[in-house]
């Protein structure tokens, strides 16, 4: 094997490594549709109770002129991981950005229709107030430029210490940060040395230190901006994996450009197009008998 | 997926063959011009620099004496009889701690609410004209300013000549105007590094339900330190290297004057003068007659602003970064 090509994800056993597993038959690709086909790997264990945390509402979102979320009615449920899928400029990530109003931030943006959280309207919170109860990971992972520990205990801490001094380590602070890095499945990699700057990790390793930070706040609802889209498969199957986990403790709702991805995670997806949510179903529903003709092109590859 | 791994050293022979490099006879005419043009004026700025610490280190170690830094000066024409320049010694390092004590935060303050906040939005732009009028305005007029206005009798405790109805020439007054110099280029820098920071920075912090206070306070002026460092740098040069203002405010009397036996607040709100006062008075050009005295002061002036830089430098950069061959040379620069 020539050492100067890339290490292959999944290799092919070569000749005298019994313990590499043969490759599995590649999956059978039914008719022309590029629909995911692979069987769900990862073990997803049954949630015992599931129940609805956020509703939208009849939601219009609005940057200027420009309407790019239309009348879209949602469940967010608590138990259950929700995909939103879609082409570009679908309006998924401002609907996600709106779950926490992101959207405030942006200049010139508008909105109509209610968004609940168990059952209060979101725009009655302080904004601080449901941003902490809302949490959010983006697409690129985006630590802060300090420690590890830091970057967890920032977001512990209600009233955070003065600046440049360092945060004080109680045991209580220790245990919550080791606490949220292993929900995050971080821990093992850094826990020898917490005080590395967090820029120093690998993306993968970013983008899992996010997802403990915003865990570390105990979010509700737990919201993901196309999570993997910057990663490696590795990484992303790691991602993944603890997606699938969390669900039990907080509602998540993830959106992905990646069907297969989606699959593979979500209990119910909402397929948006131009704003309008075309499709909302279990996953198993939309993806084998979806309803729509735009759903079918979407997820068979005519077009997105 | 563990089993993935592969040598990580080449076999021998594969990094043989070296790539071949682009030759400089290929290049047009006008871009080997500038190329040399580029040389030239980098090695030009590198003499001009190793000349500076050379001439005063020629003309200023064989005057140096170690007595100077501890002898006060006193007036004479004698160059044996006018003693050291431990006084302006001194008074550099007050006026330069008092002034930049009050430009940094308040720098740092102005910088945050331009950048960050910019509420409303005239007042924002009125802010940075002002600034700029600030970084505009010759020293000797912010002088002339000061002097003025820092002379108010109710400005008594800055200064014991403001009691007396006289001119407010202290320590004090002449900190509060240096602070005025080095402000705007404590904003100035502090602002470019805000501006630098991403966007996601400041939404990973809001998103995890922060406000734009706690986040500017403990994730952007962290992440902007480097700039805010090399604001305050460059604003100590600029405090360090005024004469006019220490003509003007603080008297450049040839002795620190403390008004009254209290330790520090006595010599706070009388006169002084500094290394550069002191320099200017005996050169060539003053009044003062110890020439020799003038170069040795200068050469200590221009070490006091070179180590000054290394320091501020290093921790700004850390102690990781590669050195160069006349870093000592770069005055308040970051990469970033």
């Amino acid at each position: 094997m020539d050492p100067l090509m890339p290490p292959p994800i999944r290799r092919i056993a070569l000749d005298r490594e019994p313990n590499v597993a043969p490759p599995r038959a590649a999956p059978q690709l039914n008719g022309a549709s590029e629909a995911p086909t692979q069987r769900r790997s990862m073990a997803r264990p049954p949630v015992s109770i599931v129940y609805e945390r956020m509703r939208v509402e009849n939601v219009w979102l609005a940057y200027g002129e420009n309407w790019v979320v239309r009348d879209v009615t949602l469940p967010v449920s608590q138990g259950e991981v929700l995909a939103l899928i879609g082409a570009s400029g679908s309006g998924k990530t401002t609907l996600l950005r709106s779950l926490n109003r992101l959207t405030e931030i942006t200049a010139g943006a508008s909105r109509a229709g209610r968004i609940l959280l168990d059952g209060t309207d979101i725009h009655e919170f302080e904004a601080n107030e449901l941003r902490r109860r809302v949490s959010m990971v983006f697409q690129q992972p985006n630590p802060f430029p300090m420690s590890i520990f830091d970057n967890v205990a920032y977001s512990l801490a209600e009233q955070a210490p003065p600046r440049g001094r360092r945060r004080r380590r109680t045991a209580e602070i220790e245990r919550a940060v080791e606490d949220a890095l292993r929900r995050a499945g971080l821990y093992e990699e850094v826990a020898g040395d917490l005080d590395r700057p967090a820029l120093k990790l690998s993306g993968g390793q970013q983008q899992r230190l996010c997802i403990a930070r915003a865990l570390a706040a105990k979010p509700e609802v737990l919201l993901l901006d196309e999570p993997c889209s910057a990663l490696d498969p590795i990484s992303t199957a790691t991602i993944e994996e603890l997606i699938v986990g969390l669900r039990e403790s907080v509602a998540v709702v993830i959106v992905t450009h990646n069907l297969q991805q989606a699959f593979r995670v979500a209990d119910h997806v909402a397929f948006m197009h131009l704003g309008e949510l075309i499709e909302y179903g279990s996953s198993e529903q939309v993806f084998d008998r979806p309803v729509q003709q735009r759903t079918k092109d979407y997820i068979s590859g005519a077009f997105g | 997926m563990a089993s993935v791994g592969l040598s990580p050293t080449p076999p021998p022979g594969t990094l043989a063959v070296r790539p071949r490099r682009e030759h400089i006879r290929s290049w047009p005419l006008v871009d080997r011009l500038c190329y040399a043009l580029c040389w030239l004026t980098g090695i030009g700025l590198c003499l001009i620099a190793v000349g500076i610490v050379a001439i005063m280190f020629a003309k200023g170690v064989s005057y140096l004496t170690l007595s100077q830094f501890i002898t006060s000066p006193s007036a004479s024409i004698q160059q044996s009889q006018s003693g050291g320049f431990s006084d302006p010694i001194i008074g550099t390092l007050i006026v330069t701690a008092i002034g930049i004590l009050i430009a940094a935060p308040l720098g740092i303050a102005i910088a945050a609410w331009l950048a960050e906040y910019r509420r409303p939005s005239w007042l924002a732009r009125t802010v940075e004209s002002a600034i700029e009028m600030l970084a505009g305005v010759p020293s000797v007029v912010l002088a002339i300013f000061g002097l003025v206005v820092l002379s108010q009798g109710y400005l008594g405790f800055l200064s014991e000549g403001a009691n007396h109805g006289s001119l407010g020439e202290s320590f004090f007054n002449a900190g509060i105007v240096m602070s005025l110099i080095a402000l705007p280029l404590v904003v100035g820098s502090t602002r470019q590094g805000l501006n630098q920071l991403p966007d996601r920075l400041r939404e990973a912090s809001y998103a995890l339900g922060k406000t734009r206070a706690t986040t500017i306070r403990c994730v952007l002026l962290p992440a902007t330190r480097p700039n805010i460092a090399s604001g305050i740098v460059l604003g100590m040069g600029r405090i360090i290297g005024d004469t006019a203002i220490i003509t003007i405010v603080l008297g450049a009397t040839l002795r620190n004057e403390p008004v009254n036996s209290v330790p520090l607040l006595g010599l706070l709100r009388g006169t002084g003068s500094t290394l550069t006062s002191y320099v200017y008075y005996n050169s060539p050009a003053g009044e003062g007659n110890s020439h020799e005295k003038a170069y040795a002061a200068a050469f200590v002036l221009l070490m006091i602003v070179l180590i000054l830089n290394s320091i501020v430098t290093r921790l700004t950069n850390g102690p990781r970064e590669r050195g160069t061959a006349f870093r000592l040379l770069r005055f308040g620069t970051s990469r970033s």
